[in-house]
């Protein structure tokens, strides 16, 4: 049977690539899980805990030896010694910083699947690493800032007077910056955030954050969903903006992360700017940091008070739920790498996922991958023919409506002719009635067309006392001397009164129902 | 300044007023102030023409007096005591008895015109027109009233070649409208007169219970373009404007029904909607599935459960008088918490708005009555839907079966809801005669009875649980 291996990793590293939830889980797709004693004390799970959940707790030796080893960070080369020959390895191995590690997992001919290359497509979320990683980070990154800040973050008005609310500028708008902006909008901070990407001022501003736009500092919508690097220009407008914005700002949260690399965002004049006890965060600090200020690992404090916390552990500063989201994201792994779940590991390479994750196959470099197009890329602009169709298509239907609009408009004007020159030839009294008549029909459309609809009773009710006015006509004939015209006219009079007293009082009586909810 | 100049600047004084009336019923805020806008233009209107009709009265002023007090007396009295005594959910009917009013009036006045006035080209054919479509009002409206109030069937009636019989009785009318001009007598006016009455109860006949709403919207228009009519002979602007004025605002109100149930105008107007049920509808046999059923007590746990409910209301909750209860039940589940909504289809009950009115008098505030189009998407996310009394303005045939008779009609989406409860006196069909598969759905549960016993049933339990 396939083993798994899940070893204690290096010091300083909480994280550990499986939980006992997630063990559960292994052991349902068939396969054995070895955990090396010790290997979640960090994170708050211990030996027993992995025991019950149907794994065997194994020394060092045992979990390195297995068939598959799952880990959180590369392993140090001691042991890629360790690994049997043809195992299979899954950590973030960060392929293209750390060659050397590269070729020794060639030389020993493992299959090595790299968590951190994970193609940025929609089917691959699940397994999405960094993505998990992240958004912890950012969460992690305003809870540091908070303890930091001598403030509060939400804005209060009491007896003793006002404070106002922190106001944090999130720089990069990816997983990490989005939770950040979620997490400090929570806590009742004013946030604003910048991305050179202009796509994502609707994320962000969806998030609760305030979008910076600053048209000169922002690049084209990206092909991959990543950012790029910037042209001298954008650089340098970007830096603009940073400076300015962190100037304004108690908390400055900066996520810029461009390929692995992290380039400069916060000048060492920018936080010269910054007022003294404000907080600097810089997510980038594993890449070598945004801020100019950074130590990667070590907080610093500027010689203007601004404090600068350049931690590289921010998702293991929350161990339990990192290692959760990390093993579950493993385990997804594996449910794709077993899809008979019986136990057989099974790497198919045309899979562009599973493709853009290995970084050796038996003993043969497979670094880089072919560039995947991932689902955050805008559709693809509609190819030649096809637009020119569509163009003519709608062309077509323009003509066909236009002469339709045409026939119908000789109609109308023919009729408005006739009806004219047929109104021409009635008498002048006529005349001057049928104008009336003509306008107060429109007056009464334009009055009637936006009644709401809960007052279409009432209103009816008191049409119809209005058109009780024919009382008027039959009033007018009561006083003839033809005794049939009196009598016909009283019953006419009558049953007219009865509708526009009716009519008014019944209407009345609706309308006084009708109230506003307290 | 003559008694003439003095009354006709009255008039005119009255149809602002009117005007002002209209455009003020347009809107919940302004709707009382139109109300009494358009009192004070008729008081105006009907001083300054008892001042005209004394003034030329060619009897002794003083019967004149006399009579016009005498009917104005008579219209006072019954007039107030119908308004005082109806029932809202007998609304329909007031509405359509007092649109016959107005149609037997202008076939009075046009016969009067006639008689007193010398004959002239014009004159007759005004009048003519006049007797014609008051004749029409007339009639339907009975008819309607008659359908309203279940003292005849509401099935429409379907005679053979029933549009040739109404384009028959047309042709035939204007060829008595030539004769009357070119030998003006009674003769061709009384025989009009007849085939008018007769076209206005097989126009009305023919239509089914479902159009209702429809037809009562029309039949106010028919009175207004009646008054206009008037207007004509006696050459009275006044009336004439106010004639207009009705007659658009009725047109347009049944224009705005019609889209509502996706119906063509002309096809309700031709009538013979429930005709084709039978032929048409596969579904509207036998029932078609099993249905399930809840007491009180469960709906009462339910409810306690939600935190989304919609209610929407229909006829049935007007026939039991159900709005009373409802309208407690809502306050209770409000006091504790639960977002409650209607969810009013516009053509609910047997005339525009008629839920709204029901409901406004059970003081539910019209601030949590919403129109299908501003709540058919969140069904999703409503977690109970209480359907009382109404059946058609549900049903998902309308838009799942084609050959479904209120096929392409809006309707509320209840069933995207988790759970919903029909409240129902038994499995019949609606009035529409259709049959409903939103009782036979997995998530819909019956509730059978009386809805204003069931619904006071649900709050007593829910006042104990």
């Amino acid at each position: 049977m396939t083993t798994i291996g899940i070893p204690r990793e290096a010091s300083g590293q909480r994280l550990v690539a499986a939980t006992p939830a997630t063990v559960a889980k292994l052991v349902g797709l068939g396969y054995d899980v070895l955990v090396e004693a010790g290997a979640g004390a960090a994170a708050t799970f211990s030996d027993e805990a992995f025991a019950d959940a149907g794994a065997k707790v194994v020394d060092e030796a045992g979990a390195w030896g297995a068939d598959v080893v799952t880990g959180v960070d590369a392993p140090s080369l001691e042991h890629v010694a360790m690994l049997r020959e043809g195992a299979v390895l899954v950590a973030q191995l960060q392929p293209a910083q750390r060659p050397e590690l590269v070729d020794a997992l060639v030389a020993r001919g493992v299959t090595a699947l790299a968590l951190d290359a994970v193609p940025r497509i929609s089917r691959a979320q699940s397994l999405d690493v960094l993505s998990s990683m992240a958004n912890v980070a950012g969460y992690r990154a305003v809870v540091e800032a908070a303890q930091e800040f001598g403030g509060m973050f939400a804005g209060q008005v009491t007896a003793a007077g006002k404070t106002p609310p922190a106001r944090v500028f999130v720089i990069g708008a990816g997983v990490a910056g989005l939770a950040a902006i979620g997490t400090a909008d929570s806590l009742g901070a004013q946030v604003r955030a910048f991305d050179v990407r202009p796509e994502v001022g609707e994320q962000i501003e969806s998030m609760g954050a305030t979008f910076v736009r600053a048209p000169e500092a922002q690049q084209e919508i990206s092909a991959d969903g990543y950012a790029k690097p910037l042209t001298q220009e954008q650089a340098a407008a970007a830096l603009d903006v940073y400076a300015r914005e962190c100037a304004d700002a108690d908390i400055v949260i900066t996520t810029a992360l461009v390929r692995g690399t992290a380039p400069t965002t916060i000048t060492a004049q920018a936080v010269a700017a910054m007022k003294p006890g404000s907080v600097v965060v810089d997510l980038a600090a594993p890449g070598g940091g945004n801020c100019e200020l950074t130590v990667p690992g070590e907080r610093v404090v500027s010689d203007n008070g601004v404090v600068v916390l350049g931690w590289t552990d921010l998702a293991g500063r929350m161990p339990q739920h990192s290692s959760q989201l990390l093993g579950t994201n493993i385990v997804h792994l594996l449910q794709l790498l077993t899809p008979d779940k019986d136990g057989a590991l099974v790497l198919d390479l045309e899979d562009p996922v599973q493709r853009g994750m290995t970084v050796t196959h038996e003993g043969e470099l497979m670094w880089p991958p072919p560039a995947v197009a991932v689902s955050a890329a805008p559709p693809p602009a509609p190819v030649g023919p096809s637009q020119e169709e569509r163009a003519a298509q709608a062309a077509a239907a323009a003509q066909v409506a236009a002469a339709k609009g045409k026939r119908r408009m000789i109609a109308y004007a023919l009729a408005a002719v006739l009806l004219t020159l047929g109104i021409a030839f009635a008498p002048a009294a006529f005349l001057g009635h049928f104008t009336v008549f003509v306008l107060a029909v429109f007056v009464g459309y334009y009055v009637i067309s936006n009644v709401s609809h809960s007052l279409h009773t009432p209103l009816m009710a008191q049409t119809n006392a209005i058109s009780g006015i024919i009382l008027v006509g039959a009033l007018l004939q009561i006083g003839s001397d033809n005794l049939v015209v009196t009598v016909l006219a009283c019953v006419a009079a009558a049953v007219a009164s009865i509708n526009i007293f009716g009519g008014f009082l019944v209407a009345n009586r609706m309308l006084r129902m009708f109230r506003r909810g307290a | 300044m003559t008694l003439v100049t003095l009354a006709q600047a009255t008039y005119l004084l009255a149809a602002v007023l009117f005007v002002l009336s209209l455009a003020g019923l347009s809107k919940q805020e302004t709707a009382r102030r139109g109300n009494v806008l358009g009192m004070v233009g008729m008081v105006l209107a009907l001083v300054a023409t008892i001042a005209l009709a004394l003034d030329a009265s060619q009897r002794p002023p003083v019967v004149t007096a006399l009579l016009i007090a005498l009917v104005l007396g008579v219209g006072a009295v019954v007039g107030t005591w119908r308004a005082r005594e109806v029932e809202m959910t007998q609304m329909p009917e007031l509405i359509a008895m007092l649109h016959s009013f107005v149609g037997a009036a202008a076939v009075l006045v046009g016969f009067n015109s006639y008689l007193t006035e010398p004959p002239h080209g014009v004159h007759l054919v005004e009048v003519f027109l006049g007797v014609f479509i008051g004749a029409v009002t007339f009639t339907g409206s009975i008819v309607a009233y008659l359908k309203l109030s279940a003292k005849i069937t509401s099935a429409p009636l379907t005679l053979p070649g029933r549009n040739l019989l109404n384009l028959g009785a047309v042709v035939v009318s204007l060829g008595l409208l030539a004769w009357f001009v070119a030998a003006p007598s009674i003769w061709p006016l009384a025989i009009m007169t007849v085939i008018a009455l007769a076209l206005g109860w097989h126009l009305v006949a023919a239509i089914g219970g479902g159009d209702m709403p429809v037809v009562v919207s029309m039949l106010n228009s028919y009175s207004g373009w009646a008054a206009a009519a008037a207007g004509f002979m006696l050459s009275n602007d006044l009336l004439i404007v106010t004639g207009a004025l009705v007659g658009a605002s009725g047109a347009i109100l049944s224009y705005i029904m019609c889209r509502a149930m996706n119906r063509s105008f002309v096809s309700v107007i031709l009538g013979g909607f429930g005709a084709e049920e039978g032929a048409a509808a596969p579904s509207a046999g036998g029932p078609v599935g099993e249905h399930s059923e809840m007491s009180a007590a469960d709906v009462a746990n339910v409810l306690a459960g939600a935190r989304s409910v919609v209610i929407t209301p229909g006829y049935g909750m007007a026939v039991a008088k159900a709005q009373y209860p409802v309208a407690d039940l809502v306050e209770k589940l409000r006091a504790r918490g639960v977002q409650v909504r209607f969810g009013v289809h516009p053509v609910a009950g047997r005339l525009p708005g008629h839920m709204n009115v029901l409901l406004a008098e059970a003081k539910v505030p019209y601030d949590i009555v919403l129109e299908m189009d501003e709540i058919n998407d969140d069904f999703d996310e409503t977690d109970v839907v209480l359907v009382i009394g109404a059946n058609d303005t549900v049903n998902p045939a309308a838009l799942e079966d084609p050959s479904s008779p209120i096929a392409g009609m809006p309707v509320l989406e209840v069933w995207n809801a988790k759970q919903v409860v029909v409240f129902k006196r038994s499995m019949a069909t609606g009035y529409a005669g259709v049959q409903n598969p939103l009782f036979f759905r997995d998530n819909t549960a019956m509730l059978f009875g009386d809805a204003r016993d069931q619904t006071e049933k649900i709050v007593a339990a829910l006042a104990q649980g």
